[in-house]
């Protein structure tokens, strides 16, 4: 059935927009740039990234121990005060977005990798192979993974890569289920047909055709496993099984805060506030890029 | 039905295998055991709980010693020595507890269980009353301020994590207003806080859900009908359009409950709350064999039954489908 929002769209779509060709990227960039909480959600992202990148390369004071000067309130040396050992929580802050950035980009690389992998050779195969692939995930579906997951890290030591891989072996079954779904139905297409009847071949047509209409569904979905993937880890660390001490991430230190918030508040609240407004702006950010790239395969 | 509930059930069978077999070898494999954190012991009271435990048996032989105990006694009448007796023919051993001396991972879920399931229950209640209403709210003023409000309460939900929630409550209304307690799990006013922080998630992508169902049926032919033969607008959106709206919500039902018996892990950390999920925890900690495959089972055995109910509900609300 149609859905009535896209019916809006189309007919307001301005009449200019029809007389040069555009691509459906350049379609899709525009209309992100109108979705103002996408937009913003993108801005706040990259003044985070690029901060936890650079920041802490010119500040080293996330290490620099002043026990004499113990936990201050907000204040203008310290922007959002000091913790009890006198680190200034900005630092802190920084460096440990790094850790939870870095978590959330490559475990949802692991995922991309295995989901994308295997969705598409069971949308490609087909018949049975494909059957029995989605069986799999169906069943895996059904299992309570996060246990497992804690059982991994509880078990094998909480190294840091076995995190990413964790995490990522969780987070790939429902980008399989899209992938295979976008596949079936893109093979099926009639521009398929013609282009296969215009003589071009296999790879061309998997390379030029097939991928790039695999593609918006997969930047979706990817953009909304960040923030899935960057909680379960804040989750698992919140539990003590995340990253280890001399490591710290977002969640290890709304864990800190959260144990010393009765005297100081400004532990909990300032981790706990970047961390809610990057989760904020990741999934604006990935609603709007699911409005501005016309999806709605990744409904299920 | 019957034949479909029977079909799945038994589907779950080897799905419950793959996850004991899971658990327990990889709980195996790995350096460290039950007994290794205990004060120094002597060699020989080392070799004797592990001749207690059966530790000393051939890794197999334990495996296929634990499957044994755990298939209910009504299937191998021997092992029932004090005659017949239905809790021990149909119930299902989990063996004593590594760490826990004297009890058994049986009485430990007892005992903890109950408060687990409270905590779910009022929490799932919560999250889908407030949820379900948040979302008719929104879709009935479609593009109002109701709905903005409405909306942005549950990119909110979805945002702000339950371990920060949590925290932030606690300080907010226990330490500084001192309406609830910080901690504990005694009267019912303790129930508040640890609920409303666990269902609140739920509660947004369940508003959100039901948001965007009841839209998708709002536009079809057969509520127009309906408005044209007169029906109130109430009767529209309860009688015609909440069946068919809150499919997706039904569907989401399954997840959830695999997400908040995971959540009340954290949730019973920052509340103090006896449950099982901070038990569960522990004893992974712990390397308490037993007591981890217990309540790995439990939990497998509650997220595959929570799915097949939630299978079974869709096929009555939704007439298109059919029990295969």
């Amino acid at each position: 059935m149609p859905e009535p929002e896209a019916q809006v769209r189309v007919g307001s779509a301005p009449p200019e927009a029809l007389d040069e060709g555009h691509s459906l990227w350049s379609d899709a960039w525009r209309r992100l740039r109108r979705n103002r909480l996408a937009f913003f959600g993108g801005c706040v992202l990259a003044v985070l990234a690029v901060l936890c990148a650079f920041g802490p390369i010119f500040s080293q004071s996330y290490r620099e121990i002043h026990l004499d000067l113990g936990a201050t309130p907000p204040s203008s040396a310290h922007w959002l005060g000091t913790d009890d050992l006198g680190r200034d929580l900005f630092s802190r802050i920084l460096f440990g977005g790094r850790i939870s950035i870095m978590v959330g980009l490559v475990a949802t690389f692991v995922a991309l990798v295995i989901g994308v992998t295997y969705g598409a050779i069971a949308g490609f195969v087909g018949g049975k192979t494909d059957a029995l692939m989605m069986r799999i995930v169906d069943i895996l579906y059904a299992l309570p993974f996060t246990i497992f997951v804690i059982l991994l890290m509880v078990f094998f030591g909480r190294n840091i890569f076995l995190l990413f891989f964790a995490i990522g072996a969780v987070e790939w079954l429902t980008m399989a289920r899209i992938v295979r779904g976008q596949v079936l139905s893109v093979k099926r297409m009639e521009f398929i047909e013609a282009a296969r009847t215009l003589g071009l071949g296999r790879r061309r047509i998997i390379f030029r055709h097939i991928i790039p209409n695999v593609l918006g569904p997969v930047i979706v979905y990817t953009t909304l496993t960040i923030p899935a993937v960057m909680l379960l880890e804040a989750f698992l660390s919140f539990l003590g099984l995340g990253v280890q001490a001399p490591m710290s991430s977002w969640g290890v230190l709304i864990k800190d805060g959260a144990d010393k918030m009765e005297e100081f508040w400004w532990l909990l609240v300032f981790p706990g506030g970047i961390f809610s407004l990057t989760l904020f702006s990741l999934n604006f950010l990935g609603d709007g890029l699911r409005d501005a790239l016309d999806v709605r395969a990744a409904k299920d | 039905m019957l034949r479909f509930i029977g079909l799945r059930l038994l589907q779950s069978i080897p799905v419950m295998l793959v996850i004991i077999t899971g658990t327990f070898f990889m709980q195996r494999f790995v350096p460290g055991g039950p007994f290794t954190a205990e004060r120094a012991v002597t060699p020989e009271v080392q070799r004797n709980l592990a001749a207690y435990y059966h530790l000393d048996d051939p890794l197999w032989k334990q495996y296929t010693d634990y499957l044994w105990d755990l298939c209910p006694k009504a299937f191998h009448p021997s092992a029932l020595e004090n005659g017949p007796d239905l809790k021990a023919a149909f119930g299902i051993d989990f063996r004593p507890s590594f760490k826990y001396p004297n009890r058994t991972v049986n009485e430990i879920i007892a005992d903890k269980l109950p408060v687990s399931i409270e905590l779910g229950a009022y929490s799932l209640a919560f999250a889908l009353v407030f949820g379900v209403s948040l979302g008719v709210f929104a879709a009935v003023r479609r593009n109002s301020w109701i709905d903005y409000i409405c909306s942005s309460a549950a990119m909110t939900g979805i945002c702000v994590p339950t371990f920060v929630m949590g925290p932030l409550l606690v300080l907010a209304f226990a330490i500084h207003l001192h309406v609830f307690n910080a901690s504990g799990w005694y009267g019912p006013i303790d129930r508040v806080l640890p609920c409303l922080t666990l269902g609140s998630v739920y509660a947004a992508y369940i508003a959100r859900l039901t948001r965007g169902g009841l839209l998708e049926i709002l536009s079809q032919d057969f509520i127009r009908t309906a408005r044209a033969k007169g029906a109130s607008e109430a009767r529209v959106i309860f009688r015609h359009a909440l069946r068919g709206g809150l499919l997706p919500v039904v569907s989401f039902l399954g997840p959830a409950t695999a997400g908040i018996l995971t959540g009340s892990f954290v949730i019973e950390t920052i509340f103090q709350i006896p449950g099982l999920g901070r038990e569960f925890v522990n004893s992974a900690f712990n390397r308490d064999y037993t007591l981890v495959l217990g309540t790995v089972i439990l939990y497998a055995a509650l997220i595959v039954i929570m799915n097949l109910v939630v299978d079974i509900i869709q096929v009555c609300l939704n007439p298109k489908l059919k029990f295969e």
